[in-house]
């Protein structure tokens, strides 16, 4: 069993996001990057297969910023082989990531792909189905459960109100992760050191691209103006404000 | 390419989904304005029945097959794929759902057409389409435009009059044969997993004390718990604390939780992404704590504060036992 989980890399939200002087993207000035949270859930989910039915997992990143530190993590936290794909541009859109990594996934004899549902910035589309649309491979998004039987996935897709599908797969297939089996397991800073000094990261070069079919023309925050009437003062006075608004709203307290 | 404006319906165990209602009424205005017919995509197995509640359609496209019996990523999208293949519209919403999620990015690879995402406002005009979509968990909005002037949408579920989609007249009903490929599809159905009761129903309770990922530690629970006690409602929760385990699913408000409308949704910790503001947008009184002020929850709250809620909590609960 080959397990390959595509990475993205995302701005941290707890950073401050400014817009640039072209008014349509994210100054990248102050950003900083993280793995997209959902990708650790897909990586978590792949590495609990892996105790179950054995074989390999192979983390694989668009070079971007962060994304040794990210590759490295994946190591610590017990990834098998680490790959970066070079040369899909900077800031490439959806389209183009998934054509990236479904054109490197191709050459790497994977049973099933697991990414995450969705990334923060994935304006024209979601990774998971765009690579299982590219690579002809069938696809479900939105996955909380999979387990492994021959040669076919049994997986859950989540619904609203808790509802559940559960379909059966044939491999190879990709999964969009929403949620892995256990919370994603965390890797020590030492750990991630002691990986950058023994695993190595190998490149492959990105072949086809992609197009979003869509440019973006303004880029702004949301407006506040009809946002929250923002309370100040102590814990205390600001307790006493909430108890007189819930009251004078009809709370019954 | 027609000048007609899709879009694509969802129904789960019988009955249409609300996002469907929403996407007839935009669809609507779309149409007046590219001059085409609004056609709502059905696709089902004996679910004909359902095109009588797609009145605000001019026409229901219908395509029956066995395989198309319950939602099925690859059944429906190659369905999806050779219906809009063929008729070329011009513009195709599809709900940002766990179905539509499947669809929406897959027929955009299969068809060759754009896709924008997480819209939350759709305006076509003389100088074409702007769609405005809610990126960065709700931190910034884009608008974009699509190169030519076709595109798939995938609208957030809660951003259109879903009122402006129910009712009308009686819509021509024309079938559509699914493309044969379907029979022997690589993702087979097994069977739908209802959510198990027992637990508290938080979509009955007029108070809901909510806890997000700042409540940090499952020990911390107790304190929202107290809180909740003491103001006579429940404790309600966000995705991150039901993945990690701290709260049943029952408890869960959003996207792929339930939707509540209390008197009062207390949201503690919480940051506001589009998936949580599904699920507690119409709530009476939204007060929200946070200490981070650009949190988008407070775009939507009524009133807001920056403060730990570990302050704010026990500060709470003092003042109502
Ligand atoms: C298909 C899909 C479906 C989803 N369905 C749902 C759903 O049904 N429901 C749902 O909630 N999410 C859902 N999500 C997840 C959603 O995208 C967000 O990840 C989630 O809502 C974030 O939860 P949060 O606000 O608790 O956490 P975070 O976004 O991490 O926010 C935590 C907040 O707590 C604040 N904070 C931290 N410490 C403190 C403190 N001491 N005092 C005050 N504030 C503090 C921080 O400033 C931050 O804003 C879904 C996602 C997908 C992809
Ligand atoms: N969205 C889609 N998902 C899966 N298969 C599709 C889709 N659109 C078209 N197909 C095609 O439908 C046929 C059957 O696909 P499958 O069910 O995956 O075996 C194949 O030729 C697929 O390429």
């Amino acid at each position: 069993m080959h397990i390959v989980v595509p990475i993205k890399l995302v701005p941290d939200l707890a950073e401050e996001l400014e817009v640039d002087a072209s008014g349509t993207a994210l100054d990248t000035e102050w950003l900083r990057y993280r793995t997209n949270e959902f990708d650790d859930h897909a990586l978590e989910e792949a590495l609990q297969l892996r105790e179950v039915s054995g074989g390999t997992v192979t983390a694989i990143a668009l070079d971007a910023e962060e994304a040794d530190k990210s590759l490295y993590t994946a190591a610590a936290k017990g990834a098998d082989r680490l790959i970066k794909i070079t040369g899909a541009g900077e800031k490439p859109s959806s389209h183009a990531t998934a054509r990236a990594f479904a054109d490197a996934i191709a050459g790497l004899d994977a049973d099933l792909v697991l990414t995450g549902v969705q990334a923060v910035d994935d304006r024209d589309g979601q990774n998971a189905v765009l690579i299982g649309r590219y690579m002809d491979i069938p696809h479900v998004s939105v996955v909380t459960g999979v387990s492994i039987q021959g040669d076919t996935a049994l997986v859950h897709k989540e619904y609203a109100g808790g509802a559940m599908g559960e379909f059966e797969v044939t491999l190879p297939a990709v999964l969009g992760i929403q949620a892995a089996r256990e919370t994603p397991r965390y890797a020590p800073v030492g750990k991630v050191r002691r990986a950058m000094r023994s695993a190595t990261i190998e490149e492959l070069a990105s072949s086809g691209t992609a197009e979003a079919g869509s440019s973006v023309t303004r880029m702004f925050r949301p407006e506040k103006g009809q946002g929250a009437k923002m309370l100040t003062g102590s814990a205390d006075a600001i307790a006493d404000q909430l108890i007189t608004i819930m009251r004078d709203n009809g709370v019954n307290l | 390419m027609s000048a007609d404006v899709f879009i694509v319906t969802e129904h789960l165990g019988g009955s249409l989904d609300d996002v469907t209602f929403e996407l007839l009424g935009k669809g609507r205005d779309l149409a007046t304005s590219t001059g085409g017919q609004l056609v709502a995509v059905l696709m089902g197995s004996g679910a004909e029945g359902l095109a009588a509640e797609l009145g605000a359609a001019d026409r229901v496209l219908y395509v029956d097959h066995p395989a198309l019996a319950d939602f099925n990523p690859a059944t429906h999208g190659a369905a999806l794929a050779a219906v809009v293949g063929e008729r070329s519209p011009q513009i195709v919403l599809v709900g940002n759902t766990s179905m539509g999620m499947d669809l929406a990015a897959a027929l955009s690879v299969d068809a060759d057409l754009p896709l924008i995402a997480y819209a939350t406002g759709v305006e076509h005009g003389a100088d074409g389409l702007t769609v405005t979509s809610q990126l960065y968990a709700g931190k910034m909005h884009v608008e974009s435009r699509p190169t030519g002037g076709r595109c798939i949408i995938s609208v957030m579920a809660g951003s259109f009059d879903g009122s402006a989609g129910r009712g009308g007249g009686s819509p021509e009903v024309e079938s559509y044969a699914a493309p044969a490929s379907i029979e022997s599809s690589r993702v087979r159905f097994v069977r739908l997993m209802e959510p198990e009761a027992g637990d508290v129903d938080i979509t009955q309770s007029d108070i809901l004390v909510s806890i997000g990922r700042g409540i940090q530690s499952e020990d911390n629970i107790p304190m929202a718990q107290e809180l909740a006690d003491a103001l006579g409602g429940a404790v309600s929760a966000s995705r991150p604390i039901i993945d990690n385990k701290w709260l049943p699913k029952t408890r869960q408000v959003g996207k792929s939780g339930v939707k509540v409308k209390p008197r009062l949704y207390l949201a503690l910790g919480i940051s506001g992404a589009p998936e949580h503001w599904e699920g507690m947008k119409d709530s009476q009184l939204i007060i929200a704590v946070n200490t981070d002020p650009n949190a988008p929850i407070f775009d939507f709250a009524h009133y807001g504060v920056t403060e730990d809620i570990f302050e704010v909590m026990p500060a709470l609960t003092a003042r109502v036992t």
